[in-house]
Order: C-alpha cells, then sequence, then structure tokens
C-alpha cells in the first residue's frame, strides 16, 4: 500500500522501561490525548504513567457470565419440564443439582467467549492490518526490544515542532514521522465484493442445511441397521412368486382353529359329536351370555321363537319342539357352526367352547320349559336346603 | 549444586537481551527442518497411521472389534479418554492457577503446555466420540432443536462431559490464542517470506503492543485465568461423575472428584516434564527452560503423587470402614484378584517411584528425572485401567464375572492417539514460538522499570 503525504503522527524510540515511563508522565502531563506508548510487553506502572482509567472490560464478562447461566438454566428447565419431561425414578424434573455441571460450563463458555470477542472488536477494533503504525521501521523496533512513544495528528495541541522537541528533550531516538497509507475505497457495488458475499451466504446457509439435514443422517456402515434378511410384506428377489411372506405346509393347523369336521355338510352328520362341556354354573352363564347375543334376536330370549323379527322375516323356529329336543347336542352345534336355511354360520362369531355352553344353555332352556312338578319340586327342595 | 531458595531464582538463565531472547525462541520457525525433524515426524505419523487404520476397522465392523464385552463395557476407550483429559490438566494448570499464584517460573513452560493441553483434548475427544457406535451421529449429543422431538438428557454425567470437555477445549483453546497474538505481531514484525507475514499478520489480528491494548489485554488474561481455574478442576470432576454417579462399587465414591484432579496434575505435569526435557535440549532453550523449572514440576509431581497414594490408601479404608461386602470385595479384589498386576504397576510407578524426588540431586538429574516421568505415565495410564476394569470385571452378579482382554485394535488406536499428539506438538514446534515471547520477555532481568517496583 501507498503512503501519502498525510501525517498521521511522530513517533520515538527508547531504550529502557525508566526510560519510557518517564517519557509517558511527561507526555501525558503536557495535555496531549491522542498518544500512546508501544512497547514489547506490557511495562509495569505505565497506567498510572498514562493516566489510564481502568479497564472495563470486566463488565462484559459480568453481563455475559450471567446470561450464560440464566440461557442454561431457561434451557434446561424448558427442555426437561415444559417440552419433554422425563420421569428419572420419580425425582422432579427441575432437579437443580444435576443441572450445576452444565450451567456453570456453559456460565464459563459465555463469559469467557465473550470477553474475548468483546476485547478484540470493540476495545481494540480489531482486526486492523492497515494502521499506518504497521509496516515501519518503528513498529518493528518495539516489536523487538524497544521502547516508543506516538503523538498523533488529530490531538488538537499537536504540532510537529513542539511535539519533535518534546521527544528531543526526552532522550528519545529515531524521531520519525509516520505517515498515512493512502486510502483506497471500496465500491459496495464492487463485483469481487458482491462475490464474496454471495459465495459467503451460500457457503453457510448451505453448510448449514447440509450438516443439520443430510450429514447427520449419512449412514456410512450401516449392515447392523439393514441385515440380510426377508421382512414380510416386501417384495422378495429369492422366492418365484415374490412374495417375502411363506405360506405354511399343506395340512397346518394354526393353533386354536382346529377346523369342524362337518364342515359345509348340509345334512345332519350320521355320528354327531358330543358336547365336551360339564355343566357348571360358569358355562351356563358363558352359554346364556352368548345366547342372548346372537341367537335371542331371533329365537327369542327363552327359545320360543317369538322375537321382534316375528312376521317381518321367515318366522324363526321355536327351539321347545320335540324334533330340537330330541336332538342330540351334536346335531345342535351342527345347526350353529355351519347354519341351516337362513340362519348363517356362527363360527366366526363364537369359539367353539362358546358354541358348546350355548348348546348347553339351550338344553337347560328346554328343560326349564318341560319340566315336570315332580322336578320342580325336587329343585325347590335343593335350593332351599342350600339356603337360597 | 547450592542453591539458596531463600532469594528468587533469575527466570531467564545466561543473561540474555530482550533480543537474543527473541531470537533464540523464533529460532526453530525461520530454519528449515533438519532431518532429525523429518525422522521425527516420520515416527510419530506412523503412529497416527496405526491409530487411523484401526479406527477404520472400527468403524467399518463396528465396536465388537474392540475387547469390550459384556460385563467389561467400558474399557480402554474411557481408560484412554480419562487418561488424554488428565494429562491436559498441567496445561491449564500451569497458565492459569500458577498465573494466578504469580508463579513467575510458569512463563517459560506456559505456552507449551497450553499447547499440550488442547493436543491432548483433540485426543482424548476421539475415544468417547468412537465408542457411540456410529461417530457420524454425534451431533445428536448436542441440544438442538431437532425433527425427532428429543431433547438430550441434562441430568445425565455422560452429557455434562460432552458440555465440560467441549467447553475445556474451547475456552482453553481461547486462552491459547490470546496469549499468541503479541506473538504473532512480533514474528510478523521479524518475518520475511511474503507467505508467512501474511499468516502472522492475519492471526495477529493487527496487534500494535500498544499500551492501550496491553491495559485491556492484561485484565483479560486475569479473567481467562480466573474462569480457567475452576474450569480445569470441574472438567475433571464431571469426568469423575461419569464413574462416581453410577452405582458400581469401587465407583460409587465421594473421593473420586478430587482424587481424579490430583491425579490428572500429576499425569499431566510428568507428561510436561517428558516432552520438555526433549524440546529444550533440541531448541537450545536450557537458557529459558531451566534446570530450575524441570526441578520445579517435580516438586509438583512429588506432591500430586502423594495426594493419589493417599487417595488410594483412603479408598481401602473406607471399603473396610463402611462395612459394604461388595465394596471390600472390590478392593481386595483390586489388590490381589485377576488384576492384581495392573494393580501392584499402578501403586509403584505412582507411588513409589516419585519418592525418589524427595533428593535434590535426583530432582535436577535430567535422566533419573526422565526414568521417573515415564512410570508415572505409565502408572497414571494404568490407574484409570484399574479404575474402569476391576470394577466392571466383578459387580454384584458373580454369574456374570469376566475378564477383559484387550485386541489389536485397542492397542492400535491407543498408539494412534500418542501419534495424534506427538505428530501435533511437532508441528506446533515448528510453526508457532515455543515459548511466550512478550512473556518471558516481560519477566527477564531489568525488563520492568525499577523506581515503580517490579510487584505490580
Amino acid at each position: 500500500m501507498e503512503r501519502n503525504t498525510k501525517l498521521h503522527g511522530l513517533v520515538a524510540l527508547f531504550d529502557t522501561p525508566d526510560q519510557i515511563i518517564h517519557a509517558a508522565e511527561k507526555v501525558s502531563h503536557s495535555g496531549y490525548k491522542d498518544f500512546d506508548i508501544h512497547t514489547p510487553y506490557p511495562v509495569h506502572g505505565m497506567d498510572d504513567a498514562m493516566k489510564l482509567k481502568p479497564s472495563k472490560l470486566g463488565y462484559v464478562t459480568l453481563v455475559f457470565g450471567l446470561s450464560g447461566a440464566a440461557f442454561a438454566l431457561l434451557l434446561m428447565w424448558w427442555t426437561m419440564v415444559v417440552d419433554y419431561p422425563m420421569n428419572i425414578g420419580g425425582k422432579p424434573f427441575f432437579s437443580l443439582p444435576a443441572f450445576i455441571p452444565v450451567t456453570f460450563e456453559l456460565t464459563v463458555l459465555f463469559a469467557t467467549l465473550a470477553t474475548v470477542i468483546g476485547m478484540i472488536t470493540f476495545f481494540f477494533r480489531f482486526p486492523d492490518n492497515k494502521h499506518p503504525l504497521h509496516d515501519t521501521p518503528y513498529m518493528q523496533q518495539v516489536s523487538r526490544d524497544k521502547y516508543g512513544v506516538f503523538i498523533g495528528a488529530s490531538d488538537p495541541k499537536f504540532n510537529a515542532k513542539e511535539v519533535r522537541a518534546l521527544f528531543e528533550s526526552l532522550g528519545g531516538k529515531q524521531i520519525s514521522e509516520i505517515m498515512e497509507f493512502e486510502k483506497t475505497w471500496q465500491d459496495a457495488f464492487n463485483p469481487k465484493f458482491i462475490g464474496i458475499l454471495v459465495t459467503t451466504v451460500i457457503l453457510v446457509s448451505g453448510g448449514t442445511y447440509f450438516t443439520l439435514n443430510k450429514l447427520l443422517y449419512i449412514t456410512p456402515f450401516n449392515w447392523m441397521e439393514h441385515q440380510f434378511r426377508g421382512v414380510p410384506q416386501e417384495k422378495s428377489d429369492f422366492f418365484a412368486d415374490s412374495r417375502m411372506m411363506r405360506e405354511p405346509v399343506a395340512g397346518s393347523v394354526a393353533r386354536g382353529h382346529m377346523p369342524y369336521e362337518f364342515k359345509d355338510s348340509v345334512a345332519q352328520p350320521a355320528d354327531p359329536l358330543e358336547n365336551p362341556l360339564v355343566n357348571s354354573a360358569e358355562v351356563f352363564r358363558l352359554g346364556q351370555k352368548k345366547y342372548l347375543t346372537f341367537c335371542s334376536p331371533c329365537h327369542g330370549n327363552y327359545g320360543d321363537g317369538d322375537s321382534r323379527l316375528n312376521q317381518q322375516f321367515p318366522n324363526p323356529p321355536s327351539l321347545h319342539t320335540a324334533k330340537l329336543r330330541e336332538w342330540k347336542d351334536g346335531n345342535i352345534y351342527h345347526v350353529i357352526t355351519n347354519g341351516q336355511n337362513v340362519m348363517p354360520s356362527y363360527s366366526h362369531q363364537m369359539t367353539v367352547k362358546e358354541r358348546w355352553a350355548v348348546v348347553s344353555y339351550i338344553r337347560a332352556l328346554q328343560k326349564a320349559k318341560n319340566a315336570s312338578e315332580t322336578e320342580i319340586e325336587q329343585f325347590r327342595k335343593e335350593n332351599t336346603s342350600n339356603g337360597n | 549444586m547450592n542453591i539458596d531458595y531463600s532469594k528468587e531464582l533469575p527466570i531467564v538463565q545466561g543473561r540474555l537481551s530482550l533480543g537474543e531472547l527473541e531470537d533464540l525462541i523464533a529460532k526453530p520457525m525461520s530454519e528449515k527442518p533438519t532431518p532429525k525433524y523429518y525422522i521425527a515426524l516420520a515416527i510419530t505419523l506412523t503412529l497416527l497411521m496405526i491409530g487411523a487404520t484401526s479406527l477404520g476397522f472400527t468403524f467399518y465392523y463396528g465396536t465388537g472389534v474392540w475387547g469390550n464385552n459384556q460385563p467389561v463395557g467400558w474399557a480402554f476407550d474411557i481408560v484412554n479418554f480419562v487418561f488424554c483429559v488428565g494429562i491436559g490438566h498441567a496445561g491449564t494448570l500451569i497458565s492459569a492457577i500458577l498465573f494466578l499464584l504469580r508463579q513467575k517460573w510458569r512463563t517459560a513452560i506456559a505456552r507449551f503446555a497450553e499447547a499440550m493441553t488442547i493436543f491432548a483434548v483433540m485426543c482424548a475427544g476421539i475415544f468417547p466420540a468412537v465408542h457411540t457406535g456410529r461417530p457420524w451421529l454425534d451431533g445428536w449429543l448436542l441440544p438442538y432443536p431437532n425433527q425427532h422431538g428429543l431433547w438430550v438428557n441434562f441430568t445425565s454425567p455422560l452429557l455434562w462431559d460432552v458440555f465440560a470437555v467441549s467447553t475445556y477445549f474451547t475456552v482453553s483453546a481461547v486462552f491459547w490464542y490470546i496469549g499468541l497474538i503479541p506473538d504473532f505481531a512480533v514474528m510478523r514484525d521479524r518475518t520475511t517470506g511474503k507467505v508467512k507475514k501474511f499468516l502472522y499478520s492475519l492471526f495477529s489480528l493487527g496487534w500494535r503492543h500498544s499500551h492501550r491494548n496491553w491495559q485491556h489485554y492484561e485484565k483479560s488474561y486475569v479473567i481467562l485465568a480466573g474462569f480457567a481455574t475452576p474450569l480445569v478442576l470441574s472438567v475433571h470432576t464431571i469426568v469423575s461423575f461419569d464413574f462416581a454417579v453410577s452405582i458400581i462399587p469401587g465407583w460409587h465414591t465421594t473421593i473420586f472428584p478430587p482424587y481424579f484432579v490430583a491425579g490428572a496434575i500429576f499425569s499431566g505435569f510428568a507428561m510436561v516434564v517428558t516432552v520438555l526435557v526433549f524440546v529444550r535440549k533440541v531448541f537450545d532453550l536450557e537458557n529459558i527452560i531451566t534446570i530450575d523449572h524441570l526441578e520445579k514440576m517435580n516438586k509438583v509431581i512429588l506432591a500430586t503423587g502423594m495426594m493419589v497414594g493417599y487417595a488410594y490408601a483412603m479408598e481401602f479404608f473406607i471399603a473396610w470402614y463402611s462395612g459394604v461386602q461388595f465394596e471390600t470385595f472390590v478392593f481386595i479384589n483390586r489388590a490381589f484378584g485377576p488384576y492384581a498386576w495392573a494393580y501392584w504397576i499402578m501403586v509403584s510407578c505412582n507411588v513409589i517411584f516419585p519418592q525418589f524426588f524427595w533428593f535434590k540431586k535426583l530432582r535436577r538429574s535430567i535422566p533419573v528425572m526422565m526414568v521417573i516421568v515415564i512410570f508415572v505415565n505409565v502408572g497414571m495410564w494404568f490407574e484409570r485401567f484399574v479404575i474402569t476394569v476391576t470394577s466392571l470385571h466383578r459387580d454384584f452378579l458373580p454369574s456374570s464375572w469376566g475378564y477383559y482382554v484387550p485386541t489389536i485394535f485397542d492397542f492400535g488406536i491407543l498408539i494412534g492417539s500418542f501419534g495424534l499428539f506427538f505428530t501435533l506438538v511437532l508441528l506446533f514446534v515448528k510453526a508457532m514460538p515455543v515459548v511466550a515471547i512478550s512473556e518471558i520477555k516481560a519477566v527477564a532481568d531489568g525488563a520492568q522499570p525499577t523506581h515503580h517496583g517490579g510487584d505490580h
């Protein structure tokens, strides 16, 4: 970069820390405001000599440290109490002791990052590689082992002759002028600048999108999730019929689904099945429940064939006819299972056991309708003797 | 050999001027690397490649290639993780705690120790990241709003670890960089190469050694040191919570946080001494990193070694005093069970060998300290092995007892982590000032004004 003829300031170099402290005291005492001291390392006592106010950096740390703590606690409270509460051994959702570590870490993180970024940007106004002092012999020497003082031309008291005289009286060496860099203004619509801006925007937004939506879902090695095995309902390249789900071997019987021997035979079987259930209150209750659900809409609550459907439909028969009473249990079971005339099969609504229980219940109904006086007497006796 | 300890020793020996100090420290960066450097780099890169290959196998076949299995589900991965984080702690201790304690001798070694912190934490991060099984999904460790509608569990010590280690790495890196800014400016003004000049200018951010900046800079240094101090203690405390918050006998102990922190400082100092002995020799820094510095570090090793020894004894005492059957068993099993060999390697390396540092002659002898610090490194690795593996291999249920044997991949990744660590160290010593130039200038004789006193 080219320098122009505009004076930025005057500089002088000193050899010892004592000299520079003395020089700093004198310069600040002379009333200059735009002056600076450049030393290869912080020289003790310089704050007082330059009459600097204490650094306010600590306030940045305090504010951001507290923000970090508040942010951490709010984040954990919202996620763990509001958005996705997890019951961990009955402990409170907001369990402060367990939140302390993360709170502490985020406090430190926020505080240190804010301190450093705040210092570099707001206190130092960095990055600044185009300052007039750069690339001067002066800077190279204060960078190494000399101590320099600088008075800026923008200071209202600045007078090149007076400043030079002041430096000479202090014993300054290599007193020299620092010229400003030629300012080159950049046009905001400079194609290069816009290009950089657009590239940055594309890279940042694309990178974020790619990371969160693609990168995190890329599985380089996925054979823990996808193994060589058949999944039912999926297409198969292995079997001829392209179906992954296989049919059972011919003749297989599913558990609890023993097929009915006389299925679809309209005629009554010659040798019907025996009722496997032993009469008990439980069997009758089951039979009653199923009878009232499935049979009573046509046959009536007591098997008389007198339901509401009478006259609206082929009249359902009574279950108390002589034919029915003489039938074996197996005959009734066959009709329930296979259906008869307009009566459909009930094998899908009732299990085998329920159908037999209904048969037992029908038998009880028949018995109740056709009991002789002696039998009723007997029944009453038994019940009273049982104390019912 | 007669040193008067009542007077403060000069930090820089040999009456070097400020310029000579700078030339000495900047020399490795301006010279072309020697064949020796390339040989060293070749060795560390070989180790690194061994680790990369082992990691490749681990990615490809899954963590099943390791020796981990029931009942020892945590082994080399967590052992190496704790070991590496522990090494890192010496750097923060030297740069932050000794800074707050006004130990000026720290200046000569702080930069290097901080660099080691950063490299060690990088190595440490590999192990838990890989142990997740599907490392490409490690982004899920962070709490960000996602389509799964899930959050991380903030009450889990493993999550605390994520926050502690990442914060520790960030803060250490920032602390390190802040220290480097004036040195980058020094290098910028020294160098003649165009590329170097551009890079040093970029990283120096335009630093001008202005006292108006130094004032805030020193303030920020105190603030960062003040934060780094509790941070370093918190990190190893949280690492110890990984164990202590569980209910496994041998892990469920309140002594763990201070015990782990002491152990971390112990092993970290040992590693710093191990590496510095070579660095000061190879780069002719004997006048800056003096034998007095090494002696002081050896004293810290002796002190922390005894703290660790105390913790070993106290664990045994509590195991007996608590009257808990399982706890008692675990400790007897540690000392006399199938892993007794590991236990006694740990005790002898960590408690017995450092006792030689009671003698000033041995403390100041390079060969002796070299042997002892290497023993300490080995012993501290075994301490983590003993804590992790012996507690797991026999816990409550005798029917599920087992014996853990590492596989070649476990060793490969361990070797690789050393390869990564030393490769980064080698690159660092060639690219950046190993000693903080501006800080060492400030503590050299005659660097501070006489009538204002150096007691600020």
